[in-house]
């Protein structure tokens, strides 16, 4: 087949990159070259944009046994354990077709983390959609939750955390991140590097089909009106079949069969073939006639492009062949030896014996393109609210009006559709400001935590960066547990346009500094370009997965009320920075200004404190200040639990919604025993904290003194009813 | 006393059930599904999960799977037998409990803490419980709907065999406190001969303080008796 320009524009490939391709191979390639170059080169699959950038983040440190590269990150929790991580994005697939979208999601990123050797202990998500009046959203949201829960809940694996929100931005674009958490032994960890020639490469999972196929092509490009055209470039999950292949590959994994394995992901058959024998300067010869296919006819071309799920790449150690095809039929699924590593450093691509493609597999890994784009900075916006000239409210209906809002309203609609519990090893789950998750016969726990704060990014890319990292690990910190590494989903538009390639340059410096600072190394992560409709991009919005350890077994702390005329302590500076709050787009539509300064020496100092006082059990409860301000995250405190509480006059002149709604960052609430409250304050100011009385913890009623006081369960009615009526 | 596990293709619950009835000191067995010979055992278990993917109907190609004669030849013998969640749905596939499960009332997957009133404690499996007692326990399932005739819910009723129905805190059973729009709040029934407990709540996930609560602890320990 003539490779014209109509077929370079439906594989995505630029004129320029075709000249590239012809100069690697010295020759025109062939229609199937081409879709595997295709597969290889586009953005999702290279990070041909995004590479120089991701340079920058550190991914370093005691903590990190595998950073960015592989599968997943893994981190050591002491002893003989170690925790793999990473989180996805789906989004394009999820907006074409939720439900599938969504569940495959789920699907890719457990596989990346079983994959290493871990068995799967948490999900968590970050999903966003446009604004609850867009007549798409309503059944968006409930595919993407649905297909969520549909494939956790059969896998049985728990989903514990996540984040919601709804943005006008995400119209057209929806975003559906997917994290997936794995407990594994340290010194069993598997990689994805191919050592060796004339090793088994062996086909294991499920039947290959047609779907998905072009799949991360699409991913790498923006949507259109003909959007919905996509769907068969959705895959279809099935993720019974995964829990049979999850099983399978841990019981193969007990023994020393196994040199390499990768999951068939995003560009299937290609990418795993292509990422093992590059890791190994090796070759790869494939007989494609063998792969496993669950339709009749298919081509070379389809079995390279499908992204069929619940599929695994393994090379194997001479002589195992037999007893690891025998642990995959017990198991029910597919087992066939489909090629062998060789040393010609080619991709070899055989048919019947006949060769259909040969490409060099530098050309399609190291040798693929990479763009430095231009970019430009974006300048701090000026200060724009100024309150006197804003029409008056009530303290009490401005706070009523954030918590009855989508973006505040109670999330048990969605998180009743999740698995919470199953594996019996979940401590605190979701509705906390992290979940905690034990580790499976052992007396410590993991804390996990997603975030993102798309309107500060948007409004200055470096300061949003840094606030993530902060406020994530300020998550993780309020039940006690110290932050050790972080994974990053980073959705942006798209990069070719200098504004948003901006966005994304100044975003990565702001998580670099943050991380840095904080000790919070990034071990792996994706990156999802042209999120956008019809050159409409949406807003920057990078979302941190944590992960921290809490090394010994207690009854959790979280943010929940426990005692009556226990005192309420505030720690950090509460300067009132209303630009960019909740306060300003809930009630008066008003979103412009800067975000919220981060001071990052405050930040450490103000976190490790807090930590060490839940450490020494002198923490009742304790919540983070975020999205919101100090009386959101107040009520917060006191909805759905037993107690409320009185906060005292406000003193110093300050202005009322200033004080109350100010988005400053490095924050928390404490509530304190009584009878400890002066020891507390002493360590405080011993560390040169600033911290602030706030008030105590009263039965029934939140109360604001000389403004308002409320009873809770309506405070909680009026925060649950959102989801329910919509 | 001797238990066993049967393990289906996409059952995840097992692991959990095992965990419980090791704490209780139950010398436990996993048994795959393609056995064809049980291992003495005094209780079986049907675990959670999604036997076959489920996509069929709920249990029901477990309920023809290969082991599941030898079950219901143990179960006919006296063997005790309980079915949590899923396997409470198996059980009904293999007729060795009456009624079905059907689809939630809200058409949705269901995951909550929620009260449930020991109706029966006269059972093997109840005993331990006080009659009239609120336990606090964990649903996860997509078709925890009981359904049955009107013949067989008068008999459930005439011979004592609801072993559980669903109520709020204060153990009051209406609708508002029915999760999943069961047929009179049913959330648990035992077979005629009361060897046979079939459950959607999951007793299994509420052996730990830390994790939950201990409320599932008597029904093991009400078996040991």
């Amino acid at each position: 087949m003539k490779i014209t320009n109509k077929i370079l524009e439906k594989h995505g490939i630029k004129n320029e990159e075709y000249e590239s391709i012809q100069k690697l191979l010295k020759r025109e390639p062939n229609f199937l070259e081409l879709g595997i170059f295709s597969a290889m080169w586009n953005e999702h699959c290279s990070y041909k944009s995004s590479r120089v950038h991701l340079k920058k983040l550190p991914t370093k440190g005691k903590q990190v046994i595998q950073g960015p590269g592989e599968n997943a990150g893994v981190i050591d929790i002491g002893d003989e354990d170690a925790i793999v991580f990473k989180i996805e994005s789906h989004n394009h697939p999820s907006y074409i077709e939720p439900y599938q979208g969504a569940a495959t999601g789920v699907g890719g990123i457990l596989r990346d983390v079983f994959t290493m050797g871990a068995r799967p202990i948490a999900l968590l998500n970050s999903i966003h959609f446009g604004s609850p009046d867009h007549p798409k959203t309503k059944s968006l949201l409930n595919g993407v939750v649905s297909g969520i829960g549909g494939y956790g809940n059969c896998i049985g694996i728990p989903t514990v955390a996540g984040e919601t929100k709804f943005n006008d931005t995400y119209n057209e674009n929806i975003l559906v991140n997917a994290m997936a958490v794995g407990h594994a032994k340290k010194n069993k960890i598997f990689y994805s590097k191919a050592k060796g020639i004339n090793k088994s490469v062996v086909y294991v999972g499920s039947k290959t089909g047609r779907d998905g196929i072009h799949g991360a092509s699409m991913a790498s490009a923006e949507f259109d009106e003909n959007s919905e055209e996509k769907k068969p470039t959705v895959q279809v999950g099935d993720p019974f079949t995964e829990k049979l292949l999850l099983e399978a590959c841990l019981e193969l994994m007990k023994d020393d069969s196994i040199i390499a394995i990768q999951d068939m992901g995003a560009a299937g058959l290609t990418s795993s073939s292509v990422e093992m024998a590059s890791k190994g300067s090796l070759g790869i010869e494939l007989q494609l006639e063998k792969v496993p296919c669950r339709e009749e006819n298919m081509t070379p071309y389809e079995m390279m492009l499908s992204e069929s799920q619940e599929r695994m790449l393994i090379i194997l150690e001479d002589g195992k062949e037999e007893n690891a095809k025998k642990i995959f039929k017990k198991w029910d699924l597919d087992f066939v030896i489909i090629g062998k590593t060789t040393n010609t450093k080619n991709l070899t691509l055989k048919f019947n014996n006949k060769i259909e493609g040969e490409i060099p597999i530098e050309a399609l890994a190291s040798k693929a393109p990479v763009y430095k784009r231009k970019w430009v900075k974006k300048s701090l916006p000026k200060k724009t609210v100024d309150l006197k000239k804003l029409k008056k409210i009530k303290l009490e209906d401005a706070l009523i009006k954030i918590l009855s809002s989508p973006n505040h309203s109670n999330k048990s609609w969605i998180t009743d559709q999740y698995d919470q519990m199953v594996m019996c090893d979940t401590i605190q789950r979701s509705g906390s400001d992290a979940a905690i998750i034990k580790i499976h016969n052992k007396e410590k726990a993991i804390a996990v935590s997603v975030d993102s704060s798309a309107n500060y990014c948007k409004s200055h890319p470096s300061s949003g960066g840094k606030q993530i990292v902060c406020e994530n690990w300020r998550n993780l910190i309020s039940v006690g547990a110290k932050p050790l590494a972080i994974t990053n989903c980073l959705n942006f538009g798209n990069p070719e346009n200098e504004k948003i390639m901006g966005e994304f340059a100044e975003c990565l410096d702001g998580i670099k500094e943050a991380c840095e600072f904080l000790d919070y190394p990034v071990v792996s992560g994706n990156v999802s370009f042209y999120n956008g409709t019809n050159n409409k991009n949406i807003f920057p919005t990078p979302v941190i997965g944590g992960v921290g350890l809490i090394s010994s077994l207690r009854k959790p702390i979280n943010h929940k009320l426990k005692k009556e005329k226990s005192s309420l302590i505030l720690i950090g500076k509460t300067f009132g920075h209303l630009d960019q709050s909740c306060f300003l787009k809930e009630n008066y539509s008003i979103s412009d200004g800067a975000p919220p300064k981060i001071n990052l020496v405050n930040e450490k100092n103000n976190g490790e404190v807090v930590l060490s006082l839940i450490n020494k059990d002198l923490v009742l409860a304790a919540h983070d200040v975020s999205n919101g301000g100090l009386i959101v995250s107040l009520s917060e405190m006191a909805m759905n639990s037993y107690y409320g509480m009185k906060i005292e006059k406000v003193k110093k002149l300050r202005n009322l919604f200033e004080y109350f709604f100010g988005e400053d960052q490095g924050r928390y609430i404490l509530e304190v025993e009584h009878s400890n409250s002066p020891k507390v304050k002493k360590m405080l100011s011993d560390a040169n904290i600033y911290y602030e009385n706030i008030g105590y913890t009263q039965k029934k009623y939140f109360e604001i003194e000389g403004e308002f006081k409320i009873n809770i369960n309506d405070l909680s009615k009026m925060n649950n009813q959102w989801y329910n009526n919509y | 006393m001797k238990s066993s596990v049967i393990v289906f293709p996409g059952s995840n619950c097992d692991r959990d059930i095992a965990v419980a009835l090791e704490k209780m000191q139950f010398k436990n067995q996993m048994v795959w599904h393609k056995e064809t010979t049980l291992p003495k055992s005094d209780l079986i278990v049907i675990p959670g999960g999604f036997s076959y993917g489920d996509y069929l109907r709920s249990g029901a190609i477990a309920g023809k799977s290969l082991i599941i004669e030898e079950v219901i030849k143990a179960a006919n013998s006296g063997c005790f037998i309980l079915g949590i969640c899923n396997g409470f749905q198996i059980l009904t596939e293999t007729g060795l409990l009456k009624g079905t499960l059907l689809r939630n009332k809200n058409l949705k997957f269901i995951n909550r803490d929620v009260n449930i009133k020991v109706i029966n404690n006269s059972s093997k499996f109840t005993s331990k419980y006080k009659l009239g007692q609120v336990l606090k326990i964990n649903i996860a399932h997509n078709e925890g709907n009981y359904f049955t005739d009107d013949k067989h819910l008068k008999e459930l009723k005439r011979e004592n065999l609801i072993a559980f129905k669903y109520c709020d805190e204060k153990g009051k059973i209406s609708e508002d406190s029915n999760p999943n729009g069961a047929i009179e709040n049913i959330a648990g029934i035992l077979n005629a001969k009361k060897n046979i407990l079939g459950m959607m709540p999951h007793p299994e996930r509420m052996i730990d303080k830390l994790v939950s609560n201990t409320d599932g602890l008597n029904l093991f320990s009400s078996l040991l008796n």
